[in-house]
């Protein structure tokens, strides 16, 4: 079944069985691997992208459902967003394969909560797990990227 | 994984045997040849003028070759700066790649010189060889320089990746490649005393990796994509040693995307188009096993029956009995006394969990057999590789990439997950990529988990309260049995034991009986992040806070006094350190408890004091301050992120982590039923680093073990009962 998804500001043709989950089609067809698989039920948050700005986790989101919801992923984040700034800076990640999802659940947490406290940050982050257990980091990074100019919504690139 | 590996070279077949031999003995090539000739006869890797280690460009930047897979633990940036600091090098000119399965080249000293990353041992192993490496190099590029500008190269000055000379003349390491290439390294060049370092031990060593990391472009097992590129995923049996008895691949195969289905030997495997349609052909799989072979029991049972051995309800077998590990004076009077302290504790499997789960990309059947994935010991994946395809193991060529953690899991004697991907691929044959993709279920009931380990400990006290008499029995599954014999260590696995055996409290007893008994059971069992210490560390540690207790001695100072009499200067001056930067004299903050330990593993030693409460009646950890002796630091920063790394995984375990079988059956299967610390449960991991001039010892794992004493001694302190098994928290 062709259909067609907006990821990172594209219209992408998608040919993939509408069942499939959005985090297949984002890696298998679309090529887009920085969006992880780590549990493929919703614990771990390694999938996680953004539905037109609310973080969701694409393991759990059949292609079918996307419809013309607008999907970012860590590539559309463009590489100097201001948390992956913050993440490189403070050398938060260890094997990196939760990064993706980190980093994402922190960017809607931040166009929501621009100056979240330690509350905010345990509700939005606590979905996303970290087996190399680099929690600490993340934490001072989200606080570092916001206490910086205000953090955009991520705009869809044309 | 100490012992030279002499005996991990047999071949598959015999014919095999024969080219092994025939070389050993005939091949001119290989006259006097070492394990590593051996091990990479066949290998095509080739060497450039600079040695394995290092490789230069024409605009001067470096790169260094890791011999290491960085799956975490920042060995690439360690590796990285200790050539730098020798060669002078632009650190932000510097970069690392991941070099190629050979023994030869790139063995680890301390894994009797086979390829592998484990035993936090990579810094270690390679703090000699590369600093010869950058050091070499250095000189080649001086000895260019003062041929080029006829000046004594004594005069040449090298910083930052400039050499320059008086005179004014200044060039870098791109503008005389050529030149340099062409000089004989020295052989013995002459190392810089550590004084005169300028990037080692600063904050300048930072990961290398971090923005690919944080972008989404590190590419790992799972995001490998080759034209032609198959999906596998295979039907497990239930239980452990089963094996298949017959399957009906009838509605598999109509599954679209589904290209075939092949029995191997752990299974059944669907191979597909992408990773949607496997695991859709895999679930419509009908298969049928035969379980005349597998582990029935439960892993109450299990546990059960390591209890019943040490109290002695259970007679050991002839075969396979006690073995003592430590003892000291007269063993029968440890036994006796009374007054005694007498604790049993108990420890669950645990599964590793990584983050990416364990995977692998095969091509067999067209040239040479290529593996792409996170190899943490190549050599072993070469040799488990080469007895499939038939063919010399270093032949066999692996490509590096991240993994998603191991902290073990991914070195494996039996190459688990490899050989079964590789299986696959020669059934699909043709040199075509086939991935083998495993899912959270998979990897967690797959087996290799920390073992099951059962301690009765029984301690009499002097009339200072100081251990006078200790009998501990250790009851647990051997993680090397099974391992080629030079690996194995004998009657008695160390990885069972260490940390308990050299324990400074042992050393400061007069009367030890220390033993071991290795039962044999079905499921498989693998070194998980800091090993024996895992559980030895808190078996030592817990016990020791109970004896102060007894003896209404403060922890830290009956600590101190036993490493006193045991000689213990590095344990002292952790603890020293530990106790005056945690404030240990102070009250701790109100609502606050705190509890201290301190373990010694893979050469370094370190002591933590947490800050412990209960939270509807669940332990809460805030700070926990760390004080680590690790030798020569070489990146305080990742040396930081390996004690909060560690601590997380320690505390991971301690509270939640637990892996049960009913019926022989795994239980558990995804993070919904294997709780893992979150976010919100992190503590505050404070790292002070003991200045030292000795080598560079181990930070991934020692900072592992230390967490779950110091917070049982914590909830000791705060409720005056010991915590006698884990986890805390039960499902
Ligand atoms: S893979 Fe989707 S939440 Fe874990
Ligand atoms: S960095 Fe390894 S799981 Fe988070």
């Amino acid at each position: 079944m062709a259909t067609t998804v907006d990821v990172n500001g594209r219209p992408l043709n998608v040919n993939s069985a509408p069942d499939t989950p959005l985090l297949w089609v984002l890696r298998d067809e679309l090529g887009l691997t920085g969006t992880k698989y780590g549990c493929g039920v919703a614990q771990c948050g390694a999938c996680t992208v953004l539905v037109d700005g609310q973080a969701m986790r694409s393991c759990q989101m059949p292609v079918s459902a996307v419809g013309a919801a607008k999907i970012t992923t860590i590539e559309g984040l463009g590489g100097t967003h201001p948390l992956q700034e913050a993440w490189v800076k403070l050398d938060v990640p260890q094997c990196g394969y939760c990064q993706s999802g980190q980093i994402m659940s922190a960017v809607a947490l931040l166009a929501q909560t621009p100056k979240p406290d330690d509350a905010a940050i345990s509700a939005a982050m606590d979905g996303n797990i970290c087996r190399c257990g680099a929690y600490q980091r993340i934490r001072a990074a989200i606080k570092e990227a916001a206490a910086g100019p205000a953090v955009q919504p991520v705009a869809a690139k044309a | 994984m100490n012992k030279p590996l002499t005996d991990i070279v047999r071949a598959p077949t015999r014919r095999q045997a024969l080219v092994v031999g025939a070389t050993l003995v005939g091949g001119s090539l290989l006259v006097g040849c070492s394990i590593g000739d051996i091990l990479s006869a066949g290998s095509r890797v080739e060497v450039g003028a600079f040695g394995p280690f290092l490789k230069f460009a024409a605009d001067g930047s470096v790169t260094v070759i890791s011999k290491h897979i960085e799956f975490g633990q920042g060995n690439h940036a360690g590796l990285a700066a200790i050539a730098a600091e020798e060669l002078d090098a632009d650190w932000s000119r510097v970069s690392v790649e991941q070099a190629a399965a050979n023994a030869k080249l790139y063995g680890n000293t301390m894994m009797g010189g086979t390829q592998g990353t484990g035993g936090s041992s990579a810094i270690f192993n390679s703090w000699t060889q590369l600093r010869t490496a950058g050091a070499a190099a250095r000189a080649m590029f001086v000895q260019a320089a003062a041929a080029k500008w006829s000046v004594p190269a004594a005069e040449i000055k090298v910083a930052n990746g400039v050499l320059s000379h008086a005179s004014g003349k200044q060039a870098g390491f791109g503008d005389l490649l050529d030149e340099a290439a062409r000089i004989t390294p020295p052989e013995a060049p002459v190392l810089k005393d550590p004084k005169t370092f300028t990037l080692i031990g600063t904050d300048r060593v930072r990961r290398k990796d971090s923005r690919v990391k944080s972008t989404g472009a590190a590419t790992y097992t799972l995001d490998v994509k080759r034209p032609d590129l198959l999906v596998a995923m295979v039907a497990h049996a239930p239980k452990f040693g089963a094996k298949v008895k017959s399957f009906d691949a009838a509605a598999a195969s109509k599954i679209a995307g589904v290209v075939a289905v092949h029995e191997i030997p752990t299974g059944v495997a669907v191979v597909a188009e992408n990773t949607w349609a496997a695991r859709q052909g895999r679930e419509a799989l009908k298969v049928e096993w035969d379980e005349a072979k597998a582990e029935t029991r439960g892993s109450a049972q299990i546990l059960a029956s390591f209890r019943d051995l040490a109290s002695g309800k259970t007679a050991a077998p002839e075969k396979g009995g006690w073995k003592p590990f430590d003892s000291r004076g007269d063993a029968a009077k440890a036994a006796a006394g009374s007054n005694a302290l007498e604790i049993a504790y108990d420890f669950p499997y645990l599964a590793h969990a990584t983050m990416e789960p364990m995977n692998c990309v095969a091509m067999v059947g067209k040239g040479p057999t290529r593996l792409v994935f996170g190899s943490q010991a190549p050599t072993m994946d070469q040799i488990n590789t080469a007895g499939i395809v038939k063919a010399l193991p270093g032949s066999i060529q692996i490509e590096t990439l991240f993994a998603g953690g191991s902290f073990g899991r991914r070195a494996n004697l039996k190459s688990d997950y490899v050989t079964e991907c590789v299986h696959i691929a020669r059934k699909v044959g043709g040199g075509r990529p086939v991935k083998l993709v495993w899912t959270r279920e998979d990897d967690m009931r797959a087996g290799y988990y920390r073992p099951i380990v059962h301690h009765t400990v029984r301690v009499t006290t002097d009339a200072q309260g100081f251990p006078a008499t200790w009998r501990h029995r250790v009851v647990t599954q051997s993680i090397m049995k099974g391992a080629p014999p030079g690996m194995s260590g004998g009657d008695i696995d160390p990885t069972a034991v260490e940390g308990a055996l050299g324990s400074p409290y042992l050393k400061a007893t007069p009367i030890v009986d220390a033993q071991l008994i290795m039962p044999d059971v079905g499921v498989p069992v693998l070194w998980w992040r800091s090993v024996g210490a895992t559980h030895t560390a808190y078996v030592m540690e817990h016990t020791i806070d109970q004896l102060a207790r007894r003896a209404g001695k403060d922890p830290v100072a009956y600590r101190r006094a036993l490493y006193e009499k045991a000689g213990a200067r590095r344990h002292i001056a952790v603890l020293d350190l530990v106790a005056e930067k945690a404030g240990w004299s102070s009250p701790a903050p109100a609502g606050w408890t705190r509890g201290v330990a301190v373990h010694e593993s893979f050469g370094s030693v370190v002591a933590q004091v947490a800050e412990v409460k209960l939270e509807n009646g669940q332990p809460r950890v805030g700070r926990v301050v760390t004080a680590i002796d690790c030798g020569t630091a070489i990146s305080p920063d990742q040396i930081a992120a390996q004690m909060e790394g560690g601590t997380c995984y320690g505390l991971s375990a301690t509270l939640y982590g637990e892996i049960t079988l009913t019926d022989g059956v795994v239980d558990q299967g995804n993070f919904d039923t294997y709780r893992v610390l979150r976010n919100s449960e992190a503590p505050t991991v404070e790292t002070h680093i003991l200045p030292s001039t000795n080598p560079p010892t181990g930070v991934g794992e020692p900072g592992t073990p230390v967490i779950g004493p110091a917070v049982a001694n914590a909830l000791l302190t705060l409720t005056g009962k010991p915590t006698l098994s884990q986890p805390f928290v039960k499902a």
